[in-house]
């Protein structure tokens, strides 16, 4: 079990989402970096979509009530083990009584949290995923607070190959506060004007501080629309990594999206690059640069190959 | 005729029309019926919206190209003959007093009385275009103009879950508490969203929906099964 002595700005529990609900206006939600959710999960022997921490800027403090086995991933929140640092992207353990903080984020937005085992929590719908507006998921459906306790499911005492467990450089994205973003186009890509396109993919947009786990807005020269199109569309579905752009300025839509909205999608991020702007603050700056539908997919397949191929390495016994 | 569009790397877009009608609705409704009985290898989830489908999928599993092919094979079997009669869900309203605390403004808006109001609102068979916006949230299509009403001035803080209300000349209920803008003129004793339920939301888009007024004693017995713990035991709620 672990107990909160600090909440953090805004830490909740995450997995990959809840699906199969979308069409009863249900959002996915889930961890904003997937990617570091599931290394976390690999590194301590989890199954890659066992729930997680995810801690947004500034981290918890957290007391182990149970020894057990921990790894971190995401951004740099300058992470202490009873006050000494410890290092993220390879599995960890931390005995009874041991407090680890995450103080704040040095590089990236989000860091994750998985322990050996998962946490104990009852899926809701089919997923341990918080989402706060819907008040659904992880616990009570609301963020931790100082104070609240998670106990682990199977908390372990020993992990195979411990000291192997450390991520490859080829493992973490190559995070960045000014990253090329790829994006495939569509479904409303023929609404803008050519004006437009032209300057979403040559000029850098600056994240802006209303963003948050629904949406990332963006600022920036306008994406202005073609003559006649007023940027409205009968309500369409909202995929993650969607870019609607009302009013000519981009919004990439994430994890605990609506599930349909009626603003022009010129586009979406693709799903390999997600995890980089997940990890973006605001100020950070992004290049958004078109790709085909076939590379993106190669990229996504070539970092989900790394990721498997970890857990293949590690986790055999999990595997059946 | 429908068209398949790009919507991401891991989603294509089927789209029927670009407008609001029960046509268009009624090709989305028959599309997403025939996908989801396909089970098409490698498509995860189906988004149906007013006028298309969003056919999320794994590019692990099935490359763009083949599922493009099984979608336009599967578009090229519709039948628009046929369809099912579509499943109708009655929706039980406490209209009017605290629950509706705007039933009386829409009356005199448009010189009716909040009986007559009762009676064009719960008249229709509402079609379900499509579920959005809240979990459980439906779009509805069939508002009588005559009592369309418009959107409040300064929008509520809270506004109960079960609230039926209208806004413009669209009529829903709200599946949570929620802050929102809309003329209540009316509650439903039902839970409409309930996730530890099997059954977390009981409606879904192509089906019709129909409100029907019942008595505050009706609502009280219904709310009380529904929410168990709003009455404790032994005792009526207040």
């Amino acid at each position: 079990m672990i107990s909160f002595i600090k909440s953090g700005l805004f830490t909740t529990v995450q997995d990959l989402g809840r699906t199969g609900y979308q069409r009863f206006g249900m959002p996915v939600s889930g961890a904003m970096d997937t990617h570091a959710a599931r290394l976390a999960n690999i590194l301590v022997g989890n199954r890659q979509g066992e729930g997680v921490l995810e801690c947004t800027f500034a981290g918890p403090s957290i007391r182990f009530e149970t020894a057990n086995f921990f790894a971190l991933a995401g951004g740099d929140f300058g992470a202490l083990l009873n006050g000494e640092p410890v290092a993220a992207n390879c599995a960890r353990y931390a005995s009874a009584g041991d407090v680890l903080e995450l103080p704040a984020a040095v590089t990236g937005a989000r860091a994750y949290i998985a322990f050996a085992g998962g946490l104990d929590i009852k899926p809701v719908m089919g997923s341990v995923s918080t989402t706060v507006k819907t008040g659904v998921g992880g616990l009570e459906g609301r963020a931790l607070k100082a104070g609240d306790t998670l106990r682990f499911r199977a908390p372990k005492e020993e992990l195979p190959l411990y000291e192997e467990r450390v991520a490859p450089k080829k493992a973490l994205p190559e995070y960045s506060s000014s990253p090329v973003v790829h994006f495939t186009y569509g479904p409303q890509a023929d609404m803008f004007s050519e004006a437009g396109k032209l300057a979403f993919v040559h000029s850098r947009y600056t994240l802006g501080v209303k963003s948050d786990r629904m949406g990332f807005r963006f600022d920036g020269p306008a994406v202005s629309y073609k003559e006649g199109a007023d940027g409205n569309i009968i309500s369409d579905g909202i995929v993650s990594g969607a870019i609607q752009v009302p009013g000519g300025k981009p919004i990439v839509m994430m994890a605990e999206r609506q599930t349909t909205g009626g603003y022009a999608k010129i586009g979406a991020v693709i799903a390999a690059d997600m995890p980089v702007v997940a990890q973006l603050k605001p100020g950070d700056t992004v290049r958004f640069c078109p790709v085909s539908v076939a590379g993106a997919q190669s990229w996504l397949k070539r970092q989900n190959a790394v990721l498997d191929g970890l857990e293949a390495r590690w986790n055999y016994e999990t595997q059946y | 005729m429908a068209e398949i569009l790009v919507s991401s790397d891991r989603s294509l877009c089927v789209e029927f029309g670009r407008e609001i009608s029960e046509e268009i609705n009624g090709e989305v409704r028959a599309f997403y019926e025939a996908a989801a009985a396909a089970g098409i290898e490698g498509v995860e989830e189906l988004l149906p919206t007013y006028r298309s489908v969003t056919v999320i999928y794994d590019p692990a599993v099935v490359s763009y190209m083949r599922l493009k092919r099984e979608i336009e094979n599967l578009l090229g079997r519709l039948t628009t003959a046929e369809r099912r009669e579509a499943a109708l869900v009655r929706i039980p309203v406490l209209y009017g007093g605290d629950c509706g605390p705007d039933l009386a403004y829409v009356a005199k808006l448009h010189g009716l009385t909040e009986e007559e109001v009762v009676k064009i609102h719960s008249a229709p068979k509402y079609l379900i275009y499509m579920m959005g916006f809240l979990p459980g949230f439906c779009y509805l299509g069939g508002l009588d103009e005559r009592i369309a009403a418009p959107r409040l001035e300064t929008p509520r803080v809270k506004i109960p879950a079960g609230s039926v209300g209208i806004a413009g000349t669209q009529t829903g209920m709200y599946p949570l508490e929620s802050p929102g803008g809309w003329q209540l003129i009316g509650r439903t004793p039902l839970k409409l969203y309930d996730p530890h339920r099997e059954n977390p939301i009981r409606m879904e888009a192509g089906m019709r929906l129909e409100f029907y007024p019942v008595t505050r004693e009706e609502y009280e017995r219904i709310r009380r099964s529904e929410y168990p713990e709003e009455y404790p035991e032994g005792g009526d709620k207040a």
